[in-house]
């Protein structure tokens, strides 16, 4: 099947070259890093996780956010997310694989990582999250593939790919809330010592990955001309609407618990995030980009008479994607480590370097769901 | 000898026992190193002794660095100055910051501007043992929280998890900023996590910590907080001491006078 994605027109060939170009370039970036150690990024002693972590963060949500199609076409029968559905799992399957090369790149010694399976410590959450992803990565490729290639032959899918299908509806709930717990159980980052913070997380990555979701239908009607049709894209837009409400809720109670109790501890990432603290206010710009843009957004998607107007749609959900990938993908990971444990204020810019290694891994997933889709839609499309 | 220090040997004999375990990896040297067997009596009994240590901060003098500078020079800490790749095991931090959730309006400005030590509280309920994922830092039989080097993949849970900010990570090879050599204890490569280790290396061999020994002030006591007996414990029982961040259950084994 995999032969599909062999046979291309010119554009193709050149975003495929592009990504190989920008995949190289990460490549040699990737063994700077392994050569000179991980002092060539931004992180130091109090940032000890940056942008890659960050960006791990915020792509198990959009690797969850598959379930948003996945749900209602098994499980509500609705016709409308047939098409959709292999989109759900591939981008699914291409998050996931980021997921692991930005913690790999993030790893001090890669060559160890085997010692995650070698001395499983149930105790370390860590040692849960590399069990859930590395799982759900392979539910949803192995689904993915055998429906499709069923599809192929024109024959029923397999019997067994249900019950894989379902099970991979719980997995994607697992896989956010194993994320948050990474970050939420750790005593005195008091940014994420928060019981919202699994909640948010799910809300965020439900927003934010269906919004993807529409905008690949756009992309590939535009690209491959394959539309996965209107009213799953309407569907879609509602949840990620609503998705969005419960985010935005979340980060308000937030506000509310920090700023209410007066607790300076609970207070202080979210002043260095939003408001600035002694005079470092790196991220207040990006905070509230972040948090204007995504209200607006969720209120463009909220109506319906907005939303169905397609060019009004992909500007809402570009600008909820942004929002979601600033707070998650940037603010949340960094503003938990200010202050430090010992009241500093120390500020984290990422290195050329960092942000080619960074720049590369998107191309990879990139790659990967390029040659997915591709796949995908020339069975789809019996071509 | 007297009694204190024969029985601190005894205790810390033990630790030959388990560093033949659990340290193999680690410090092959020492696990090796002929140990005087005569003063043991049993086998190490996990949980049995606790190493603490008390820091007067009264006694501690002001610009005085001896104990950090022995400390890096014997556990080979390299310097990279106060640069974000720096790697400490052992530093004066100011008052507020040591103790940032202890009360600061109207602090007497003798307290306001004391440098407190800092260091690896080796916690009886760490959160950075429970956060690593290989064991590669692990809670030893006698309370101290060790690394094993060759185990660690650089992955920093142990950092975000540590409340103190005790661990250090080798963003950079190490080995280069090792001004002089010393042949006490192993160097470290890059891409690993280190902190201070409560000298267990000295303690197999019936030696105080490095740091305690250098302190010309006696502002550091070392001893057992199992034993009720040790002068550890009857120092933490005639003064007022504090913890550092005790609301967050680590249950730090290093105390402080104020
Ligand atoms: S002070 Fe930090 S590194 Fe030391 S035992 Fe406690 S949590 Fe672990
Ligand atoms: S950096 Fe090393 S010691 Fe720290 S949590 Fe990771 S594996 Fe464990």
């Amino acid at each position: 099947m995999i032969e599909k994605a062999l046979k291309g027109s010119r554009g193709y060939w050149a975003w495929v070259a592009l990504l190989l170009v920008l995949i190289g370039l990460g490549i040699s970036a990737y063994a700077r890093q392994m050569s000179l150690g991980l002092g060539v990024t931004g992180m130091g002693r109090d940032i000890s996780w940056g942008v890659y972590i960050a960006q791990f963060t915020f792509l198990v949500g959009v690797a969850a956010s598959a379930v948003m199609v996945v749900l209602p076409y098994y499980l509500h029968n609705q016709k409308a997310f047939s098409k959709i559905v292999i989109v759900g799992e591939f981008l699914a399957v291409s998050a996931a694989l980021m997921c692991m090369l930005f913690i790999l790149a993030d790893m001090g010694r890669p060559d160890r990582v085997l010692n995650v399976l070698r001395y499983p410590s149930p105790h370390s959450m860590v040692f849960w999250d590399v069990m859930v992803l590395n799982g759900y990565l392979f539910i949803n490729l192995i689904s993915g593939w055998a429906v499709l290639g069923a599809e192929k032959k024109g024959v029923p899918p397999a019997p067994w790919t249900r019950p894989l299908i379902y099970l991979s509806i719980p997995w994607a709930f697992s896989i956010h809330t194993v994320t948050a717990f990474l970050f939420a159980g750790l005593p005195s980052r008091h940014l994420w010592l928060t019981a919202v913070l699994a909640p948010r997380f799910l809300a965020s990555a439900f927003a934010a990955g269906t919004a993807i979701l529409i905008l690949l239908t756009f992309i590939l009607r535009k690209v491959a001309s394959f539309d996965a049709g209107q009213e799953a894209r309407n569907k879609l837009a509602v949840l990620s609407a609503y998705a969005g409400v419960a985010n935005f809720f979340l980060l308000g109670t937030e506000f509310f618990t920090a700023f209410y109790s007066n607790v300076p501890q609970h207070k202080q990432s979210l002043q260095y995030l939003y408001f600035g603290l002694e005079g470092h206010a790196p991220f207040v710009p990006w905070m509230w980009l972040s948090l204007i843009m995504g209200l607006v957004s969720v209120g463009l998607l909220i109506s319906p008479s907005i939303r169905r107007q397609n060019s009004w749609l992909i500007a809402a959900c570009v600008g909820l994607v942004l929002s979601i990938w600033i707070d998650k993908g940037v603010g949340l990971v960094i503003g938990g480590f200010v202050p430090t444990p010992l009241e500093a204020i120390v500020d984290y810019v990422p290195t050329a370097t960092e942000l080619s290694v960074t720049l590369g891994i998107w191309s990879i997933g990139l790659l990967v769901l390029t040659v997915l889709l591709k796949t995908a839609i020339a069975v789809k499309t019996q071509e | 000898m007297n009694q204190q220090r024969r029985d601190f040997l005894r205790k810390a004999g033990l630790g030959a026992l388990a560093g033949i375990g659990a340290a193999a990896g680690m410090l092959p040297l020492f696990a090796l190193e002929k140990t005087d067997m005569t003063v043991f009596t049993d086998k190490p009994v996990p949980g049995k002794v606790r190493w603490g240590m008390l820091v007067d901060t009264r006694k501690c003098r002001e610009g005085c660095n001896e104990c950090v500078v022995r400390c890096h020079h014997d556990h080979n800490v390299p310097d990279f100055g106060k640069s974000k790749n720096e790697v400490k095991w052992i530093w004066k931090s100011r008052y507020e910051e040591a103790f940032p959730t202890a009360s600061k309006q109207f602090q007497s400005p003798d307290v306001e501007n004391r440098n407190v030590l800092t260091l690896c509280n080796h916690c009886a309920e760490p959160p950075c043992t429970r956060a690593c994922p290989t064991e590669a830092t692990f809670r030893r039989w006698d309370g101290i929280v060790s690394m094993d080097y060759h185990r660690c993949i650089g992955c920093r849970f142990c950092m975000a998890a540590c409340p103190y900010g005790s661990r250090s990570f080798n963003w950079q090879d190490p080995r280069p900023a090792v001004k002089e050599l010393s042949a006490t204890y192993p160097t470290r490569e890059r891409g690993v996590v280190e902190k201070c280790n409560f000298c267990s290396e000295r303690l197999v061999k019936g030696q105080l910590p490095a740091c305690v020994e250098s302190c010309a002030g006696n502002a550091l006591t070392f001893g057992d907080l199992n034993d009720p007996g040790s002068e550890l414990r009857k120092m933490l029982a005639a003064n007022e001491t504090m913890q550092r961040k005790p609301e967050l259950g680590t249950l730090p084994s290093v105390f402080y006078i104020i």
